[in-house]
């Protein structure tokens, strides 16, 4: 799993798109972390599992809150964990991203997790030839977000399948609406692929400016009305929306955007009961998303937060072959725990 | 092999059936089957064919400033193996080949080179920035008769500014050739805008940039009675534009490259800056259209955009790249693949797109001339049987980004003789 079409098997597996996912990859790393989130229950929320292994958060953009739920993640693994970020590093003085990246194959990371400005970039950094490690997409440009859309995939499971009836279960059948700057949104681009893979309708809403040329080719519908879309939808999912999209004509105003596109308490009210108000944060209260619908029950977004910790700790497991099932005795009898790990070491 | 008296013996000239070629000194003294090679070097070119030395409107040669990619010398060794006896090197240079001076120096290190005639091209506007016409008329009158203007790089967006330089360039025959592409559609643009753009999440360049740009200024160019040449036309939309102003007799010519025959967006895929373009890589649809007009002539030549970057430039994420590919040692080739072993055109088609033709658009005297006694002996012969895996390696350029390496591709040139002097022999530099 997890592997580059033509990657020597030898190598070691990366995450860089959603599409690199199969259903079963998917569900494997839902699981997995359904695993990992019962050691957060934990009074210990530590687990040796990738002991004297070292995991370098390589973030050439600020991003606190992805940076810490890797870092947080990597080290309830016990994993040794370096962040290297771009600001007062020798990137700023000009270094290029390959010369980055021999650096800290010189260094010996395991495994490179990075967001990046580019588009690709981790790509690049998978396909080079520069680094031998495992490298993990957390972010690239306005391209793709994997682990996010992970996270929102088991946040859905968990709330809407169940967290013991998921395991093993997919989406299917399952209607999530995306909503807002898809254009610019790597979140959107990882979710409307990975949720298509795990069998959920994905619809996604924004104004016409707002979608990519070619958006045709996307598995899922596309709606310019919201409050179409809000009836026959499971749950929503709003993206965070720059204000300074204004000014580039993609919308007139702040507040047009607002009446048109905005999630606030009368919108919410025409979504089927129990349906789920998503974020990925950080949010733009008052302009996407009202601080009312923000702060309701329906909303998961402190939920997705502890979640993204448990699908990263899964994703770093499984790409590092842990020698040992993730969690001793958790579902001992279950032969999955133990597949994922034969399945890891024998490839 | 530079000898006053060489025999090419049994070659087919243009294609054509087998024949013999005389060069006497400069020129070509005879062309006859069975001649008698008398005291000539004789070169055996059974099924080679043989065209008239091929001519490139449009070459970027780096020199001065970026010595480090090209050189006027590497760049035209690299010519040679490639075929061309005439390469137009263009104005984006540092400084910017916007004086008679500059103008002078790469002319004069053509000279120098002895490898293939170099005809430089003037910066439209001062400095390339699109405000002010630089001195046209200086570097028309300099030794390096400038007679083709370009703002390479960047489009002459203005239309007032690009009205006027049409206009002005009248007085001495020249041409502008635009680089057509509509700045504002195209902030932060990285690939061509599409399917693909959508998924990869790369800045889209739309072709309306190109297409609206080209509409507007074969409109210009037919009101003020001048000639406009568009470069490296990239849609197929563009290529509508232009069979429309040519319906209406208007002066428009236009050239196309070789990986815009060949290659589509869908490499892009692996974020390898090497298909990193401008303009970009279209779709299949754009592809076939192409290579459509340039067999039946609503684009009238294949121009190399020959675009020499050090490794460093490639070797990065996309986003942080050089935009450019090399051309001139693998653009006959392409060619050969796409559009004579295809059958959209035969080798006399070939001939007049990659040497007749721009040096018409050109202006350039003694090149694209018939294979017939008396005339220049600008010459090259290749073997259309060969095939082979491009190995930038092996490249005479300084630079190394090719779009092909690895990929297999048919033709390789034998020979090539500048004015009678062999400047290739046997596939290697002479």
């Amino acid at each position: 799993m997890l592997r580059l079409p033509g990657a020597n098997p030898r190598t070691p597996g990366h995450l860089i798109s959603a599409a690199d996912l199969t259903r079963d990859d998917a569900v494997l790393i839902l699981d997995t972390a359904e695993e990992m989130a019962r050691v957060a229950d934990r009074p210990i929320k530590k687990l040796p599992t990738l002991r004297g292994r070292t995991v370098v958060n390589l973030f050439f953009e600020d991003s606190t809150r992805t940076r810490t739920s890797f870092e947080v993640a990597a080290k309830r693994l016990s994993a040794d964990v370096i962040n290297f970020s771009a600001k007062g590093s020798s990137v700023s003085k000009g270094e290029s991203l390959k010369d980055t990246a021999l650096t800290l194959e010189a260094m010996g990371a395991d495994a490179v997790v990075i967001r990046h400005g580019a588009s690709g970039a981790p790509y690049r950094l998978a396909t080079s030839g520069w680094i031998d490690g495992a490298v993990v997409n957390a972010g690239d440009g306005t391209h793709e977000h994997p682990t996010q859309a992970l996270l929102d995939a088991f946040t859905l499971r968990r709330r809407i399948v169940g967290a013991d009836e998921g395991l093993g279960k997919d989406l299917a059948g399952v209607r999530v609406t995306i909503v807002g700057d898809v254009l610019h949104s790597r979140v959107a681009r990882s979710n409307v692929l990975l949720l298509h893979t795990l069998g959920a309708e994905v619809t996604l809403v924004a104004p016409p400016t707002l979608v990519p040329v070619g958006v045709g080719s996307w598995p899922c519908r596309v709606s310019y009305d919201l409050d179409e879309a809000l009836p026959g939808t499971d749950a929503v999912m709003m993206l965070r929306v720059q204000r300074e999209r204004m000014n580039a004509a993609f919308f007139p105003t702040e507040r047009e955007y607002s009446r048109r596109y905005g999630l606030d308490a009368d919108r919410m009210d025409r979504m089927p009961d129990g349906a789920l108000v998503m974020h990925p944060g950080p949010m733009n209260r008052g302009m996407e998303i009202t601080a009312e619908v923000a702060d309701s029950p329906r909303a998961t977004i402190v939920e997705q937060v502890a979640n993204g910790v448990s699908i990263r700790m899964a994703v770093l497991y499984l790409l590092l072959g842990g020698n040992e099932p993730a969690v001793a005795h958790a579902r001992a009898t279950d032969p999955r725990a133990t597949e994922a790990t034969v399945t890891e070491e024998s490839k | 092999m530079s000898t006053n008296k060489i025999l090419i013996r049994g070659a087919r000239v243009l294609g054509g059936d087998a024949q013999d070629v005389l060069i006497d000194g400069e020129t070509i003294s005879r062309v006859a089957p069975g001649l008698d090679a008398g005291g000539a070097t004789v070169v055996e070119a059974a099924g080679q064919i043989l065209l008239p030395g091929l001519v490139d409107l449009h070459t970027h040669l780096r020199e001065p400033g970026r010595e480090d990619s090209e050189t006027v010398l590497t760049g035209t060794r690299a010519a040679a193996k490639g075929g061309f006896t005439a390469v137009h090197a263009m104005a984006n240079t540092f400084p910017v080949a916007d004086t008679a001076g500059v103008v002078e120096q790469v002319w004069r290190l053509g000279q120098a080179s002895g490898y293939c005639d170099v005809q430089p091209v003037g910066a439209v506007t001062v400095g390339l920035e699109g405000k002010q016409l630089a001195e046209l008329g200086a570097m028309h009158d300099s030794a390096a008769q400038v007679r083709v203007f370009s703002d390479d790089g960047k489009c002459v967006d203005d239309a007032v500014i690009m009205r006027r330089a049409l206009e002005y360039v009248k007085a001495f025959d020249g041409v502008v050739a635009q680089h057509a592409q509509e700045p504002r559609l195209t902030e932060g643009a990285q690939m061509n805008e599409g399917v693909v753009s959508s998924e990869l999440g790369l800045g889209g360049w739309p072709a309306v940039a190109e297409e609206s740009i080209i509409a507007r200024d074969v409109l210009l160019a037919a009101h003020v009675g001048s000639r406009v040449h568009i470069c490296h036309l990239s849609t197929a939309g563009s290529v509508e534009i232009v069979r429309w102003a040519k319906s209406k007799g208007w002066n428009v010519t236009a050239e196309v490259t070789p990986h815009h025959l060949l290659l589509t967006d869908e490499l892009v895929r692996s974020y390898d800056p090497v298909y990193k373009v401008n303009p970009p890589l279209r779709t299949d649809a754009d592809v076939m259209a192409l290579r459509e007009a340039l067999a039946d002539g609503t684009i009238d030549c294949v121009a190399t955009d020959h675009a020499p970057h050090p490794h460093e430039d490639k070797d990065c994420e996309w986003a942080a790249a050089a935009m450019g590919m090399v051309g001139l040692e693998t653009a006959l080739s392409v060619v050969q693949e796409t559009m004579v072993d295809t059958g959209l055109t035969d080798w006399a088609g070939v001939a007049d797109r990659m040497s007749h033709r721009p040096a018409a658009i050109g202006r350039l005297a003694g090149h694209g001339r018939p294979i017939a006694a008396g005339e220049p002996a600008n010459l090259v012969l290749l073997d259309p049987a060969y095939r082979g895996a491009v190995d930038p390696a092996d490249f005479a350029s300084r630079s190394r980004n090719s779009p092909y390496a690895g990929r297999e591709l048919p033709g390789r040139v034998t020979h090539t003789f500048l004015r009678g002097k062999a400047t290739v022999t046997d596939g290697k530099l002479a």
